[in-house]
């Protein structure tokens, strides 16, 4: 009988399958870590007694609360809020004692949790990769199961390397034809979340097929699957294809010699079979997308950037997201004035992302109400950024340069907009307060973000390419 | 954990769709390395002025309110970011179930491994209840049933282990560390994937 992908990857790591009685045990291949979500599961596993079962498989970075200030990262300054330096201290000295390895604030490999995976080639097709943190689905651009997991199971991970998980449904997003230049995929992801819904994933693992995925760079394919989670998917994947096996091909941890040989047999047989059914499927057309905008409190509430904000009498919900907003129905976003621009996160900090904003930059300026700041996702992608001088073009343009991290996505470091301020944003998430107590977000691609930095209003990037 | 029976509680309403976990407790909270006193941060800036005083129009800081232990919400409560804090701050706060037409999957899962009841029942209940706030209501978890004021029961979805582990004082960690046989035999087969 022809399988999904999910369903290969799901059977394949299977200890022991579910019954009615119980759900399935389910084996984790990698199991990521970071400063947030750890403290508690360490001291669970201290009060009873138990041991990380494989710290092979168990890698930690630090990312949400930590400084992005080069002079905090690297000066001996102390990080600002003394509960961050808490935080980050515990995670040093819980991962020295459980003997786990850590890319702490100096190494040059640190980054947000998302994208060292990637880059050190421990993301791979066909495992099963968990992290205390929803954008986990990041990794599914490989063809990986990859899904968030509350504290407590953090915990499990560390104690039996396995999960317990009923067996999620499956949903094809069907991406027909090829993204027009302008367009992203950050604008293609915010566009099938606004077509099904918020939750419109609930209780699914998204597989993002057809040409216009296919046409993706590794890293476009990323920030695609990072956003699964806003639609309420438990996991987004894309079957693995040249395009990925050519990224795993140089990483430093990737598989080598007959190793990777007998990997490439296994990738290679991941891909749903012909014929095979999914419970959902949605299909769109990436030729007719435009440059997206969010205008209200929820990633779903989305229009291209050259569109006004719906009209929905009667919803209370609705008028309170376009209260907080400051907007009103009918109005274009367009030229609408911007206070902050934000370009970095797990959805789109990665070296490409950088690439589009600077070709904008290059040799302008940014508006001055404007404040930008630049944040690459990893020290890797900062490295790679000005070894081509992508740095120098941001800040000759007026832009802030930054030290890896979460940054302005969560604003947990004090990388914040002000109450009232508007701030295109290159995150995932604008909800009430995401970017700060009353910090109103839209949503966009860097593409966008770099456009309205320049003009110091919503701007279609289209405009200035 | 506590075993869970039943619990009988007036409701507090929170009618809106798509309360994210940020809602819930914003992230400035999260550097905390503990589960415990979050109660206090729950909703924090739905509840609080800037100047930290308790809005009087926000329904938690009500009279009415105090002392529920149900929640009502609309569609797709608990989206968003993975944080356990979440639940952690619900529970500290004193609330033991909350109702909902659509509950999001990650807070679904924290909450039921931490004695926080996710209750999903249909458009009609859920619509009674929001128009209906205040009234009493009884959870019976090990018959899985919502009695509502008028004496209809109304049943619900939940995962038949979640509920033994529930009703048992029984948590999950346990079950798996009982698998560890299983688990080395899986490791022993797949040593180079």
């Amino acid at each position: 009988m022809p399988k999904t992908m999910f369903q290969k990857v799901w059977e394949q790591h299977e200890v022991t399958a579910e019954t009615a009685d119980t759900p399935a045990v389910l084996f984790i291949d990698l199991h990521l870590i970071h400063e947030v979500t750890t403290p508690q599961a360490f001291d669970v596993l201290r009060e009873r007694g138990l041991s990380v079962r494989r710290r092979d498989l168990t890698l930690a970075t630090m990312d949400h609360s930590t400084p992005t200030r080069t002079e905090q990262v690297f000066g001996g300054v102390p990080i600002t809020s003394t509960a961050a330096g808490r935080q980050v201290q515990q995670l040093e000295r819980n991962c020295a004692a459980a003997g786990i390895e850590l890319l702490d604030m100096h190494s040059d490999l640190r980054g947000i949790v998302h994208l060292i995976g990637p880059e050190l080639g421990l993301t791979r097709p066909g495992r099963t990769i968990v992290c205390g943190d929803s954008h986990t689905s990041t990794h599914g651009a490989f063809g990986a199961l990859a899904f968030g997991i509350g504290t407590t199971e953090v915990g499990h991970v560390f104690a039996t390397q396995c999960i317990l998980q009923r067996k999620p449904k499956t949903f094809a997003i069907n991406v027909n034809q090829k993204l027009r230049p302008g367009v992203t995929a950050k604008d293609l992801v915010l566009a099938i979340i606004g077509q099904i819904g918020v939750e419109g994933g609930t209780g699914h693992v998204l597989e993002y097929r057809g040409e216009g995925i296919r046409a993706l760079t590794m890293e476009e394919r990323m920030t695609v699957c990072n956003m699964s989670i806003e639609a309420g998917a438990r996991a987004g994947m894309i079957a693995p294809d040249e395009t990925t096996f050519s990224y795993l091909s140089d990483r430093p941890r990737s598989p080598s010699g007959a190793d990777w040989e007998r990997a490439m047999e296994r990738w290679r047989a991941l891909p749903t079979d012909p014929g095979a059914s999914f419970d959902r499927e949605h299909t769109l057309d990436a030729a007719t997308l435009e440059p997206m905008i969010s205008y209200g409190t929820h990633p779903g509430m989305v229009i291209p950037v050259t569109g006004t904000v719906p009209n929905r009498r009667g919803d209370p919900v609705f008028d309170k997201a376009l209260a907080y907003m400051g907007f009103t129905a009918g109005e274009a976003l367009r030229d609408r004035p911007v206070n902050v621009v934000f370009i970095g996160s797990c959805t789109n900090g990665r070296l490409g992302d950088l690439r589009g904003a600077a070709q904008l930059l290059r040799g302008r300026k940014i508006a001055g109400n404007v404040r930008m700041l630049v944040v690459p996702g990893s020290q890797q992608v900062k490295a790679a950024a000005e070894a081509e001088g992508l740095d120098r073009i941001f800040l000759d343009a007026g832009a802030e340069w930054r030290e890896s991290g979460c940054s302005m996505c969560i604003g947990m470091n004090g990388d914040t907009v002000a109450r009232g301020e508007y701030s295109v944003s290159t995150s995932n998430r604008n909800f009430e307060g995401r970017q700060g107590a009353g910090a109103r977000t839209l949503l966009a691609s860097p593409l966008t973000a770099a456009a309205s930095a320049i003009r110091g209003r919503v701007t279609d990037p289209r405009e200035l390419l | 954990m506590d075993k869970i029976g039943t619990i009988r509680s007036r409701t507090v309403v929170l009618p809106a769709s798509n309360i994210d976990t940020d809602q819930i407790i914003p992230a400035r909270f999260l550097t905390t390395t503990t589960r415990i006193g979050l109660g206090k941060q729950l909703f924090a800036d739905w509840r609080y002025a800037p100047d930290g005083a308790a809005k009087s129009d926000f329904v938690l800081n009500q009279p009415a309110a105090a002392g529920c232990q149900v929640l009502v919400a609309g569609r797709n409560f608990g989206c968003g970011s993975s944080r356990e804090h979440a639940p952690w701050a619900l529970l500290d706060y004193g609330i033991r179930a909350v109702i909902s037409t659509e509950i999001a999957d990650i807070f679904r899962n924290n909450s039921l491994k931490n004695g926080l009841l996710p209750i999903v029942v249909d458009e009609t209940t859920s619509a009674w209840l929001i128009g209906h706030p205040g009234n009493e209501v009884e959870i019976d978890l090990a018959s899985a049933t919502l009695r509502l004021p008028s004496g209809i029961n109304v049943s619900f979805p939940i995962d038949p282990f979640a509920r033994y582990c529930l009703l048992n004082g029984v948590d999950e960690l346990g079950f798996l560390l009982q698998q560890q046989e299983r688990i080395a035999a899986y490791e022993a087969r797949h040593r180079d994937s």
